[in-house]
């Protein structure tokens, strides 16, 4: 007979175990307020069409105190789920290599950030004037 | 000038099948100097202090990859990992995670072996040639693109960091994967269509969600992350292109 006996240890509250897997799941979780905040432009979008008192309506519950909290934690939020995707991104980037050398992982984030920041900035200046 | 010995705790998280019914942690006093592995403090317990307690080892020289641990949660090989780094402090051990613990530190790498064997790991000539015809010719640029992933050495630290494999071990993993592609990226083999199968189906690619952790850990910079999220990228093409080929898409 065997004197196997093989123990197999539980998964339970396995994100909370390392940091990098709070992160991870930190990451994930950012898409819930991508969604609310797409809901919230949806609302908008309606109100637009129903009229110009709906609308205003509408401009006026994002003046509330907890709208602003929420645009701002969604904000947060969004910078986070940016900063970290564009981190894991040349994972899904093919080998590529100029000049016979391999172009290293942290060179293609960092040319999305700047591509990202001036995309940002652009979009910021449009919107303020 | 003598190096001052200092003294560090290690607690081993032991798991004796024939008496114990749960893991239990057993805290060892272990004499060391700076120039001292976790794997050669693992020995000494073995050697002065309880000879019972087994774990693998082999090379020293983390080529090996017998010695993959949890060192205070994390999959390193103890080979290439110094004991001086958790001093002061206690080094908690415990058998590569996700894994069934067979004794102490010996896990059950069954699942992992039989993964190994099912994706055609080895190349298979696209066009075999004799002996009299030569040898299989390929430049430096084709080298570059499978070189990475050929230097895994089969520690499963990446399963240890993965917890998709945790939660599922349906889930094919990193470092199989990554040897998967390591050989579909191969100019001189033939066998990807085989592979691919494996690659597209639910214990394929689909099942990682770029945690991430795999490379991270990985102690030969293989990136299995990358390998496999390289081939969702290779998986979505291939449904397309039988999609188009077939002109009623790809079924099955």
């Amino acid at each position: 007979m065997s004197a196997r006996d093989p123990y197999v240890r539980p998964m339970t509250s396995w994100w909370l175990k390392n940091p990098f897997y709070v992160r991870y799941m930190i990451r994930e979780a950012t898409s819930v307020f991508v969604v609310l905040y797409a809901f919230v432009l949806l609302g908008g979008l309606a109100s637009l069409v129903k009229g110009e008192t709906a609308y205003n309506a509408w401009l006026a519950s994002l003046a509330n105190p907890l709208a602003i909290f929420f645009h701002l934690m969604a904000t947060a939020a969004a910078l986070y789920h940016t900063v970290t995707w564009f981190r894991v991104s040349p994972k899904v980037t093919p080998l590529l290599f100029v000049g016979g050398y391999r172009v290293p992982d942290g060179l293609i984030t960092g040319v999305q950030y700047v591509i990202a920041a001036v995309l940002y900035l652009i979009i910021f200046t449009v919107a303020w004037t | 000038m003598a190096e001052v010995e200092k003294t560090i705790e290690i607690a081993v998280l032991r798991y004796r099948p024939e008496k114990d019914t749960k893991p239990v942690s057993q805290t060892f006093e272990v004499p060391f100097t700076d120039d001292m592995s976790v794997l050669q403090g693992v020995q000494y317990i073995k050697d002065y202090l309880d000879g019972s307690l087994s774990f693998r080892w082999s090379c020293r020289m983390a080529i090996c990859g017998s010695c993959g641990m949890m060192l205070n949660g994390e999959p390193k090989l103890a080979c290439s990992t110094f004991l001086r780094e958790y001093y002061p402090g206690t080094l908690q051990i415990e058998a590569l995670k996700h894994f069934p613990i067979e004794k102490d530190l010996v896990i059950d790498a069954s699942d992992f072996i039989d993964k190994l064997g099912s994706i055609t790991p080895y190349i298979v000539p696209a066009e075999p040639r004799s002996v009299e015809q030569g040898e299989y010719l390929q430049t430096p640029a084709q080298k570059a693109q499978y070189d990475q992933f050929s230097a895994c050495i089969n520690c499963m630290l990446c399963y240890a960091a993965c917890p998709q494999y945790g939660l599922s071990t349906n889930f094919t993993g990193p470092g199989i994967l990554a040897l998967l592609h390591r050989y579909n990226a191969d100019s001189r083999d033939g066998a990807r269509e085989t592979r691919m199968e494996i690659v597209n189906s639910e214990e394929g690619v689909w099942g990682c969600t770029l945690v991430g952790y795999c490379s991270e850990v990985c102690p030969k910079e293989v990136d299995p992350a990358k390998a496999v999220n390289l081939n969702k990228v290779n998986s979505t093409m291939d449904y397309f292109l039988r999609f188009f080929a077939s002109g009623k898409g790809a079924g099955k």
